[in-house]
């Protein structure tokens, strides 16, 4: 079956350099705060620097003792030099960026059952059944460093309560989408997007969206433009917050329902389905805090600013 | 020899039937859609199309008033601190002040409170008339929050937030102008006379996350004694079910597309919402899931019209269901008393159906007082819960054939279908087999 | 005074102490301190107590108010006062969506801006901002008073009945049968007393506009279809 979620959604993109090795942290307590929203499932994306001409990609098995086992040395072995790091059923396989595409051709014959959560240059993916203080712990997010990163908290609609089907969902490299809300064309959507090549994991609206955003970009696009596109190509109610290699955006449909709360500092752009999810957040006191616009594009991007 | 061509009858067209081609004349002529109140009147599967095996050699039946059959059941035992006890599980379903009456509103306490069930308030605030006469009331929380106020939602005995309804999910309501007098537009901060629109949506919640807290401010605001019920249109009974209790309900209240309305589009009555008998096992299913069978309760509204409808609602996983329509014609609506006075109206006994102008010979959808005065709200009351005891009766004698010391122990398993289609929708085997469509291994 | 630390204390014991005052009561003045954004803050309220709330709350904040005065030094999310019945809520900061939905009467008073859909299905209340509102404000508002010091964003007034809007700034786009309607003296009056209540200063009647229905939609009509 179908589709939708309604669930809690964050995002923290810092711009000060010296609370970058707390994002994990601030991050983690964003998310379980906002755990009623929803408590099937949960997920985050953090972004890291990374090595020049280095790549990572985060991928799940259901069975990770017999999956991740001797998985570097058959990496090796195929002729990918890679070094794993494997953190309950989710491992980062860091390789070199020119061989971001010959690994998945690699994985899906020495590892079948292993499901690429994402990749790209800096984005990691953690996600799983459970509520997020739970899902926090077993990846040890906390302990993470990042430039940025979203989070997600769900309550299941329409779709089965499975890893695949938790947020976030990601698309296309260092690309990433959460979604609070519910899609009500994506069956049609999809189905374009099946025929432009796109391919789909699950039966989700967010993750139609998701494809959506990486099919415009692929055209040429920028975030900002594809998340303005996305208003006029998608019916229903969304808030997303999305996540690049450098950059952070944030839309709501015309109706904007859903609710959405952006707080900016010196410090970071933050993000919350409720403000609740922002209260632990340094200097919030001072913060600008604000409802973003229905119909309106929020963007941040650390090029930019560099 | 001449050659006479045969005669070749004149012949309608079966899409373009007379009743079609009436309606685009009319739509043409007016240029409005047509309004009107009750629910769906095609023929769709129904509890009709279910049989009940009884008992014989490999299961034993119960003796008829001798031995025990219980028919009792408690709604709201998840969180509320005052759960409601009903004798009877069969309850009275929301209908408006303004839609109806106040004799009729009064009639309808009275009837469920001798049959020891509850009633419902609607769309458009509670009457004392209503508090007055009925022992057990649930106040209705609808998008439009006509008349809604704490001290209300404290004198009631439980909350029903409603999300939707059987004849139009998805859509709110219409009543028009003739119905809003003084008393109307004053519960509902109206000006008298205009129509009132009611938003299809709630003002300041969306979505089962939002729910969730709009429940947690209600609980809050009523000292968590209240059942709070949710009430959805059949539309995706599985989710809808399911999204309903994750927002923490105590009941669920499921209406399917012969649920009636006060009025709305007809386009709207015939063609959104899926049939009654299709809405049960997946909700069902919902609660089993999530483990919450009988700890949520599932009320279950939508053409019952007899005890054996009851049963066979039951026997499909409901805890209680309730009744709208066969409430109004128990207490007199569409009666034939009244045939001269429909067929001035353009309508006959048994098919009147324009409630929301107002005009009701039998005094019952109207706000004009002199045909209000012709409903006795005492009378009115007696036949209702003369009918509740028939239908209850009814539902005993079944289900004592069927072997049960409790309506609630009928099963799946005591039914069978007659059609196809029936078989697909409730899940249970079409007469003689051991299949039903979508069920593997025949 | 009563100090509820919601860090502390659960909300039921707060609403609970709320709703539960015998008659001559002495603590009928309340304090919350870290609210921190949570929801059912001081819902429910029957009785002419104050609560004076110390920070930042989430959903329907003074839901139901009859008539007590609820101050929140701090912004407030959706739903603030809804369905209000009497009483005064004040809120220091913003608010978000829906403030003062469907409220029957007391006066709402936003010192910062109001987002979306402030006073929807409003039926009696008063509400007075300080700052701007955002889209769809007033939607389908029945009656009572929206005074706006600020600008109004998008659909103002969409589907209004009887409820008297009035706002200072600019207006983005005016809702199906909402108007500018002439600003006769029992408004200017009106307006003053809402003002003075609301604790404006250097602020006169006359800069306001008003708006309110047309009265179009009143009664269906074929040829106004596109506005349905």
């Amino acid at each position: 079956m179908e589709m939708a979620a309604m669930c809690g959604i964050v995002g923290l993109f810092l711009k000060d350099k010296a609370l970058e090795p707390r994002l994990g942290a601030l991050l983690s307590d964003m998310l379980i705060t906002m755990t009623d929203r929803g408590p099937d499932s949960a997920g985050v994306a953090i972004y890291g620097d990374l090595a020049a001409g280095k790549a990572k990609v985060t991928v799940q098995s259901a069975d990770p003792q017999s999956d991740f086992d001797g998985l570097e040395t058959a990496l090796h072995k195929a002729g990918i030099s890679a070094s794993v790091m494997v953190k309950s059923t989710h491992a980062v396989i860091e390789i070199d960026a020119a061989q971001l595409s010959e690994i998945r051709t690699v994985l899906a014959e020495i590892r079948p059952n292993v499901r690429v959560m994402g990749s790209g240059e800096s984005v990691e993916i953690f996600k799983e059944i459970g509520p997020p203080k739970d899902v926090v712990a077993r990846f040890g997010v906390r302990a993470m460093g990042g430039t940025h990163g979203i989070g997600h908290t769900r309550m299941a609609t329409e779709s089965a309560v499975t890893t695949l089907g938790a947020h976030p969902f990601s698309t296309g490299a260092d690309q990433c989408l959460v979604h609070n809300g519910s899609l009500s064309n994506h069956n049609n959507l999809r189905r374009e997007l099946i025929r432009e090549g796109m391919t789909f994991e699950t039966q989700n609206d967010s993750e139609v969206a998701a494809a959506y955003l990486t099919a415009e970009m692929a055209k040429g696009k920028n975030l900002g433009e594809a998340l303005t596109g996305a208003l006029d190509d998608l019916d229903g109610f969304f808030t997303f917050v999305v996540g690049t290699k450098s950059g952070f955006g944030v839309v709501r449909d015309p109706i904007a329902c859903k609710p959405a709360v952006m707080a900016e500092t010196d410090q970071y752009v933050a993000f919350g389905s409720e403000y609740r999810a922002l209260v632990n957040l340094p200097g919030i006191e001072n913060a600008r805090v604000w409802e973003p616009e229905p119909a309106t594009v929020y963007f941040w991007d650390h090029g930019k600013a560099a | 020899m001449s050659y006479h061509n045969p005669f070749t009858p004149p012949r309608k067209s079966a899409t373009f039937d007379d009743y079609t081609l009436a309606e685009i004349r009319r739509a043409a002529a007016t240029g409005i859609y047509d309004i009107r109140g009750g629910g769906t009147k095609r023929k769709v599967p129904h509890f009709d199309d279910l049989l009940f095996l009884g008992a014989s050699i490999s299961r034993y039946p119960l003796e008829g008033y001798r031995e025990k059959c219980d028919t009792s059941v408690v709604l709201g035992t998840r969180f509320a601190k005052k759960p409601i006890e009903l004798k009877i599980p069969i309850t009275i379903a929301g209908m408006s002040f303004g839609a109806l009456s106040g004799n009729a509103k009064e009639a309808l306490g009275r009837g469920a409170t001798l049959a020891g069930t509850s009633t419902t308030t609607g769309d458009g605030g509670m009457t004392n008339e209503e508090r007055g006469h009925s022992q057990i009331l649930v106040y209705q929380y609808l998008p439009s929050r006509y008349g809604m106020n704490p001290k209300d939602l404290r004198r009631a005995d439980a909350i029903e937030v409603v999300v939707g309804q059987g004849a139009k999910p998805g859509g709110g309501g219409m009543l028009l102008g003739q119905k809003i007098s003084d008393r109307v537009a004053q519960m509902r901060n109206l000006p008298k006379g205009i129509d009132q629109r009611s938003a299809c949506r709630h003002p300041d919640w969306t979505g089962p996350d939002d729910l969730e807290i709009k429940i947690l401010e209600l609980r809050e605001i009523t000292d968590w004694e209240k059942p709070i019920y949710v009430k959805v249109g059949g539309a995706r009974p599985y989710y809808d079910t399911a999204l309903a209790v994750k927002a923490g309900a105590d009941v669920v209240v499921l209406d399917g597309m012969q649920g009636g309305t006060a009025a709305t589009q007809d386009v709207f009555i015939e063609n959104v919402g899926m049939p009654t008998l299709a809405c049960i096992r997946p909700a069902v299913q919902a609660l089993q899931d999530l483990g919450m069978h009988r700890k949520v309760q599932l009320i279950v509204s939508g053409g019952i019209r007899s005890g054996a409808d009851v049963a066979k609602a039951l026997a499909l996983g409901a805890d209680v269901v309730s009744i709208g329509t066969a409430a109004l014609v128990a207490i007199g609506d569409n009666d034939p008393h009244w045939e001269e006075e429909y067929q001035k109206l353009g309508s006959t006994a048994g098919a009147y159906d324009d409630w929301h102008e107002g005009r009701d010979p039998a005094g019952i959808t109207t706000q004009d007082p002199e045909l209000a005065k012709r409903l006795d709200p005492v009378l009115a009351g007696r036949r209702l819960a003369n009918y509740l005891k028939v239908m209850t009766l009814e539902a005993q004698t079944i289900a004592r054939a069927c072997g049960k010391n409790k309506l609630h122990n009928l099963e799946p398993e005591d039914l069978c279908a007659l059609t196809m289609e029936a078989a697909a929708m409730a899940q249970v085997p079409l007469a003689g087999t051991s299949w039903y469509p979508g069920k593997g291994g025949f | 005074m009563p100090v509820f630390d919601l860090s502390q204390t659960p909300l039921r014991e707060l609403n609970s102490a709320l709703h539960n005052l015998g008659s001559g009561a002495n603590d009928t003045a309340f304090e919350v301190v870290n609210p921190r954004g949570s929801h059912a803050v001081a819902v429910g309220i029957d009785s002419p107590i104050t609560v004076e709330v110390r920070g930042s709350v989430g959903y329907y904040c003074a839901g139901m108010n009859d008539g007590g005065t609820v101050t929140v030094h701090g912004s407030a999310g959706p739903g603030v006062a809804e369905n209000m019945m009497s009483g005064t809520v004040v809120i220091e900061g913003d608010a978000s969506q829906y403030a003062g939905a469907t409220g029957c009467g007391g006066l709402l008073v936003i010192k910062g801006n109001a987002a979306s859909r402030c006073g929807i299905s409003m039926k009696g209340i008063d509400i007075v901002v300080h700052g701007s509102i955002g889209h769809m404000s007033a939607f389908m508002g029945q009656s009572g008073h929206l005074v706006v010091l600020g600008d109004a964003g998008e659909a103002l007034g969409d589907s209004l009945y009887e409820a008297k809007l009035f706002v200072r700034g600019t207006v983005k786009s005016l809702g199906a049968d909402c108007i500018e309607k002439a600003m006769k003296p029992k408004h200017l009056e009106k307006l003053a007393e809402l003002l003075e209540k609301a604790g404006v200063k250097d602020v006169k009647p006359e800069e306001f506009k008003r708006y309110g229905s047309a009265r179009k939609l009143y009664n269906f009509n074929i040829d106004n279809a596109d506005a349905y």
